[in-house]
């Protein structure tokens, strides 16, 4: 019976349902701005990689070892592209 | 009048009234001539609208030597400017727009198309596909970028060319300090030809993961697919960032936004940060191709096969992560502190371990081999030396302390035109001279081609050897004159020789290509080389459908024809089948021109005639999403019919 009902997907939904809920606290709840960014950013790779891996099928097909690296190599040139512009223009620039 | 006054040139001169004058002949004689010859249908049924990569691939091959020409009469006309000191030849103006539009032309209208040119051809023949994976989005691609080039050339006679350079640097590129539309011509020429090229990057990707011939895994493709592999993942990583960039840059023009202006809380450096995140992995992206291209053809006339292949893959891959880790080194002088510069020097000098790699593993491959000296090995030959010198004064401006030195002077322009020209120019004539008899039917002359060779290094290192001296000696990049106490004269003058050399070379090439045309035999058969890629196991000229049986390479190596030929290794097993191909298609080329109309309207601010190109485009989208085209096959008969008759010409012409 598993196999016509699609627990995955429901448990997703509702899963992404909560993170997005999560989310929404920062802005009806009095948080700091640091604890407010902490949830946000969390929460939101959490539902990206949600999204990724259940509603966009990632990992079922054979060439998921392409796709995981792609994201793999692009996540990474994102985080050495990020960190190197602040680097450069705000935490070693002498303005 | 009014309205048209934004279309005059804002410093005209007698050249560029010469060139309107010439730009409106030539194009009446072109259309005149293929009026004459009624050409228009054959052009329009098997060019404009084909979607076959042999066909898309030398269209990119034209456009890229065209442009080739333009970007060498400006260099010509900038070494001239420099040849004598206070020379009133260009105005400060005149001078300023000519080496930007050299810098954007040479590296994204010439460059960019010539590797794609490769891409086009040689990937789906390496890898023994029938087509691209998106036959349709290639003739996109080509004509986004064909239509962006169009659109970039025709600044310098309406409305005035660019003069920020070809980094386009804000705060100078903003309105304050460019006053005419000539920015708004690099903001929307390059983002509408980069659309195109991110394009392409998506294709060949996907051609090169999904249509590999059985038997071919990552590790048994051919070198110079691995290259295009690379360079198109550093194509999908790096150009996304141009695209915000330009269009950051574009919104601060038109529409007065602030990311990069000085004031209202704009940060002027975040453009030159942007510019080179794209910047620096674009290097690369020329380069790797071009690496391998001498991969493909050291091996072939050393007659032994290629040193280390998963060196060669490593290193390129681990090129393509460094190559996102350095773009500072484009700016250290800009003010950030002596750690991060020394962080990118670091990261910097780690790039010469691999391409050092691959400089060892040629030269490996050429020890003990039996090395026949042809005009494309020649190419290599010329390479490793005069590369190896822009690799080792690259390291020198690596080093972030002593570039303070030499930032911005001619040592850097040296330093550039030395790892580009006998790296990508080089590999790309060596490519073409090799590949031309597969495209064509018939090989270019060797005797002129060697002679173009050594014409071109000698111009070469004329032109660019003194640049290094006065660069040391303090004499700034794109200073437009300079004193006779300074004591340039003699090397400015050296150099503009060279550079007049260099264009006696371009001339032989042309000529070689004519002559040839005329005298060459065609009796050559499909591997005139004696080489070893699949490329070169099908027929010449190519039949559209590439392999009238897909191979089958699981028994052989890297170098699949060779082993066909040497060690009798079956690759095209089985019968001839039924051919499934792509439908040609208008409909590219109608977009294109609605890019050009939404580009056109929005360098001039013409927002209704913009919003009409725009609804152009999202039309031609909305067509495509309703339209159903599932290709046609090509009956069993045909293709049969088709080979036989390559066998009867070969039998006819007596080819060897």
């Amino acid at each position: 019976m598993a196999k016509f009902f699609p627990i995955g997907q429901v448990m997703g939904f509702v899963f992404s349902l909560v993170l997005t809920f999560v989310a929404l606290l920062v802005y009806f709840t009095d948080m700091s701005m640091k604890t407010g960014m902490i949830v946000l950013l969390v929460t939101a790779f959490l539902q990206a990689g949600l999204q990724f891996m259940i509603f966009m099928h990632a990992g079922e097909t054979k060439d998921k070892w392409s796709i995981y690296s792609n994201i793999a190599y692009g996540f990474g040139l994102v985080i050495i592209t990020v960190l190197g512009t602040l680097l450069i223009l705000l935490w070693d620039m002498d303005m | 009048m009014e309205f048209f006054e934004r279309f005059m040139v804002p410093h005209p001169s007698f050249l560029i009234y010469m060139s309107m004058v010439l730009i409106a002949l030539v194009s009446i004689a072109l259309v005149a001539v293929v009026t004459y010859f009624k050409l228009w249908g054959y052009l329009w049924r098997e060019w404009f609208t084909t979607v076959d990569h042999k066909k898309i691939g030398i269209m990119y091959l034209i456009t890229a030597l065209l442009m080739l020409f333009r970007g060498g009469v400006d260099a010509v006309m900038l070494r001239y400017q420099l040849s004598m000191p206070e020379n009133a030849f260009l105005t400060a103006q005149h001078y300023n727009e000519v080496f930007t539009t050299h810098g954007v032309v040479m590296i994204l209208f010439m460059a960019m198309p010539f590797i794609t040119f490769f891409f086009n051809f040689l990937v789906p023949l390496q890898i023994g596909a029938r087509d691209v994976a998106f036959p349709r989005l290639n003739l996109i691609s080509f004509w986004l970028f064909f239509m962006g080039a169009m659109l970039f050339n025709l600044s310098f006679v309406i409305g005035g060319s660019p003069d920020a350079g070809w980094t386009s640097y804000f705060p100078l590129a903003d309105n304050e300090f460019s006053t005419s539309v000539g920015t708004n011509y690099y903001m929307i020429a390059i983002q509408i030809a980069g659309i195109g090229t991110l394009i392409t990057g998506i294709n060949f990707i996907t051609t090169i993961m999904k249509m590999r011939a059985p038997g071919m895994t990552l590790f048994k493709m051919p070198m110079f697919t691995w290259s295009a592999l690379i360079a198109n993942l550093i194509i999908v990583f790096a150009f996304p960032v141009l695209t915000v960039a330009l269009a950051m840059g574009a919104m601060d023009r038109l529409f007065d936004t602030k990311f990069f202006a000085i004031g209202d809380g704009g940060m002027d450096m975040l453009w030159a940060n942007l510019f080179w995140v794209w910047g620096h992995p674009e290097v690369y992206i020329l380069i790797l191709p071009a690496f391998g291209l001498f991969s493909e053809i050291i091996p072939t006339f050393a007659r032994r096969n290629l040193y280390g292949y998963n060196a060669m893959v490593w290193s390129m891959i681990l090129i393509s992560v460094l190559s996102f880790t350095v773009w500072t080194h484009h700016f250290f002088t800009m003010g950030q502190g002596a750690m991060t510069n020394s962080i990118f020097s670091i990261t910097t000098m780690l790039i010469a371990i691999p391409t050092g790699i691959k400089i060892f593993n040629w030269l490996f491959t050429l020890y003990k081999g039996k090395i026949v000296m042809t005009t494309p090995m020649l190419y290599s030959m010329h390479f490793i030396p005069l590369f190896t010198l822009g690799g080792v004064t690259g390291v020198m401006l690596a080093m972030s302390a002593a570039d303070y030195q030499y930032h911005n002077t001619m040592f850097l322009v040296a330093h550039f035109h030395n790892v580009i020209i006998p790296g990508v120019v080089y590999a790309m004539l060596a490519g073409l001279t090799f590949y031309w008899p597969k495209m064509f039917g018939f090989m270019l002359n060797e005797r002129i081609g060697k002679a173009t060779v050594w014409v071109m290094s000698t111009g070469f290192v004329l032109a660019f050897i003194p640049m290094y001296i006065t660069g040391l000696d303090g004499q700034a990049r794109r200073m437009y004159t300079y004193s006779e106490a300074t004591g340039f004269t003699t090397l400015n003058m050296v150099s503009f020789i060279g550079a007049a050399i260099m264009a006696v070379s371009f001339g032989m090439l042309v000529w070689n290509i004519w002559y040839s045309f005329k005298n060459s035999p065609r009796n050559i058969g499909s591997d005139p080389w004696n080489a070893r890629g699949l490329e070169w196991a099908t027929h010449t000229p190519i039949p559209s459908y590439n392999f009238a049986i897909t191979p089958d390479v699981t028994n052989a190596s890297s170098e699949a024809f060779w082993d066909m030929k040497k060690n009798g290794v079956e690759i095209f097993k089985g019968d001839i089948k039924k051919i499934h191909m792509p439908n040609y298609s208008g409909l590219p080329f109608v977009m294109g021109v609605f890019f050009f109309i939404l580009g056109f309207a929005m360098i001039f601010s013409m927002w209704i005639v913009a919003i009409i190109g725009l609804i152009g485009v999202l039309g031609c989208m909305v067509y495509r999403t309703f339209e159903k085209d599932e290709g046609f096959y090509i009956p069993e008969e045909e293709v049969k019919a088709t080979e036989k008759k390559y066998e009867e010409m070969y039998k006819k012409r007596g080819d060897k």
